[in-house]
């Protein structure tokens, strides 16, 4: 991907996330009261407002909802949103494919790519 | 406590400018301030409510209060993006109903197009405080393609074309032809839409808003106030807001915030969509009108392109006149935010000043609907209705 990729913030509230991501471990927020997956990542549950949010280690498995290709720009780059296997819809981009083939609800896998001096960021590709 | 009745919009100013290299953005604020008070019969002596958002410069309305020398009892500034100019002329009502101002006075204007401003399809910065910077900004999401994934969702469920979101386009063209001001004046055909280069697919650059300098400010008082006024009373009887955003990754696309500010809205008024003469609705991009269409219950879920299509939004011909200044698509769309030029057009056709060419007859109810912020992610909803006393 020619396009520069902006780094994440790390924050101490999602950290684990980024110190995971840096071993290639992909990691969805859990609640271990109300036991819902979350995204963005947080520290306070956003169903139950609980603060027992668990980093549960994942597949990185889930499939289009939907995506835009930005065109009007040097190098153009697929966003979607992709809804894990794990319940929530987080947002991203798909990369490593032809963006004329994409279709929602497209099955897609996760893969890490690198930013500009920063933590790698979860992106797809179809599965 | 209701508002219904308790505050009139007896000033509405839509400046004219389209390009303003010459001017400061607390300038072009101060002369919409003074554009509407002149058009209301009212001073800048007269002002004790101001309200402004995140275009104004400087901290809230501290700055703007001061250049324009005000003498407040009553100021705010609430920030929902491009909506909070529905939102603010309902928060004006709400104080003048609670007895916290009588003249309140509600600015917007900025200049991205002499900023040279790449509003659509650049990211924009943010602050890393914000708890979500981390999971979008890696992602390159801008206004066009947080707009452009809701039109997407939207066509893969309800088999929307990108013909009638053309349509949209078309009709706010209709109407602009009829703008001296409007920056877009000609025409279009849905060909000339769908044929457009693509900017953020499925949206082509003629699914898009205009980007132009500008402003506008509208004057609301009390009811004792405003009769004594020479102009056409336009009463405030409804209002409603709402923040819809990812909730936690559960959410729709194909929905906005509308669909919960428009009910609070019309069950104020005590109308309902049926009744409404004319609409105003936000326009950052063909999707923006027809998705809020849909939540406002003007048509069904998912029927939005069928009911915008073959004209249907054209004053005149079609079944609900939407903006008739040519709106963002085609008239102006200052600081990047919509809803402030949504009431102003709702004013002049409920006072019957809108060009004959596109006046409502009888409009005598009137509904403006703004969204700001981003479909894709979270956005704020404000809807207006107006009635002619």
């Amino acid at each position: 991907m020619a396009r520069k990729i902006t780094p994440p913030v790390v924050t101490p509230e999602t950290k684990p996330f980024w110190d995971a991501a840096r071993e290639g471990r992909f990691t969805v927020p859990t609640c271990g009261a109300c036991g819902k997956a979350h995204w963005y990542p947080r520290a306070i549950c956003p169903f139950c407002a609980s603060d027992e949010v668990e980093w549960r280690e994942s597949a990185g498995k889930g499939t289009i909802y939907t995506f835009s290709v930005m065109r009007r720009v040097k190098d153009p780059y697929a966003i979607a949103h992709v809804t894990l296997a794990e319940g929530p819809t987080m947002l991203t981009n798909i990369v490593d494919c032809d963006f004329d083939t994409l279709r929602i609800g497209q099955p897609v896998a996760v893969v890490f790519k690198e930013t500009e001096n920063g933590p790698p960021a979860p992106m797809f590709k179809p599965a | 406590m209701s508002i219904k009745g308790k505050a009139y919009i007896a000033g509405a100013f839509e400046h004219p400018t389209r390009h303003a290299p010459d001017k400061t953005v607390a300038q072009l604020h101060a002369e919409v301030a003074l554009g509407a008070l002149a058009d209301a019969g009212l001073t800048r002596d007269d002002v004790d409510g101001y309200f402004c958002s995140g275009d104004a410069p400087g901290p809230g309305p501290a700055s703007m209060a001061e250049y324009m020398n005000l003498k407040l009892r009553h100021a705010e500034s609430t920030e929902l993006g491009g909506a909070s100019y529905t939102v603010m002329a309902a928060h004006a009502a709400e104080a003048i109903a609670a007895g916290k101002c009588d003249v309140a006075l509600v600015t917007l204007a900025g200049r991205p197009r002499s900023e040279g401003m790449a509003t659509g399809t650049a990211p924009r910065p943010r602050d890393p405080n914000q708890p979500e910077a981390a999971w979008e900004a890696p992602y390159a999401i801008t206004t066009a393609n947080a707009y452009a994934m809701g039109a997407a969702r939207h066509m893969h469920e309800y088999g929307t074309t990108s013909e009638q979101l053309a349509w949209v386009k078309v009709a706010a063209s209709h109407h602009a032809q009829h703008n001296p001001h409007a920056m877009l004046p000609e025409v279009v055909t849905v060909d000339d839409v769908v044929n457009s280069p693509m900017i953020a697919s499925p949206l082509h650059r003629l699914d898009c808003c205009v980007i132009s300098d500008g402003g506008g400010a509208l004057v609301i008082v009390r009811p004792e106030i405003a009769r004594k006024l020479k102009r056409p009373l336009v009463k405030i009887i409804g209002a409603g807001e709402a923040v819809k955003h990812l909730a936690g990754g559960t959410f729709d696309l194909t929905t906005t915030g509308a669909a919960r500010s428009g009910p609070i809205a019309f069950a104020e008024a005590g109308v309902t969509p049926a009744d409404i003469k004319y609409a105003s609705i936000y326009d950052s991009f063909t999707i923006t009108v027809l998705i809020q269409i849909e939540d406002l219950g003007f048509c069904a879920k998912g029927a939005g392109g069928k009911f915008v299509a073959d004209g249907n939004l054209i004053s005149g011909t079609g079944k609900l006149p939407f903006n008739t200044d040519g709106g963002g698509l085609c008239n102006n769309h200052p600081a990047n935010r919509g809803s402030m030029t949504k009431v102003i057009e709702a004013v002049r056709q409920l006072r019957g000043e809108a060009h004959p060419a596109v006046q409502v007859k009888n409009c005598d109810l009137a509904l403006a609907q703004g969204m700001g912020f981003l479909l894709a992610t979270r956005h704020g909803s404000g809807t207006l209705i107006m009635e002619r006393e």
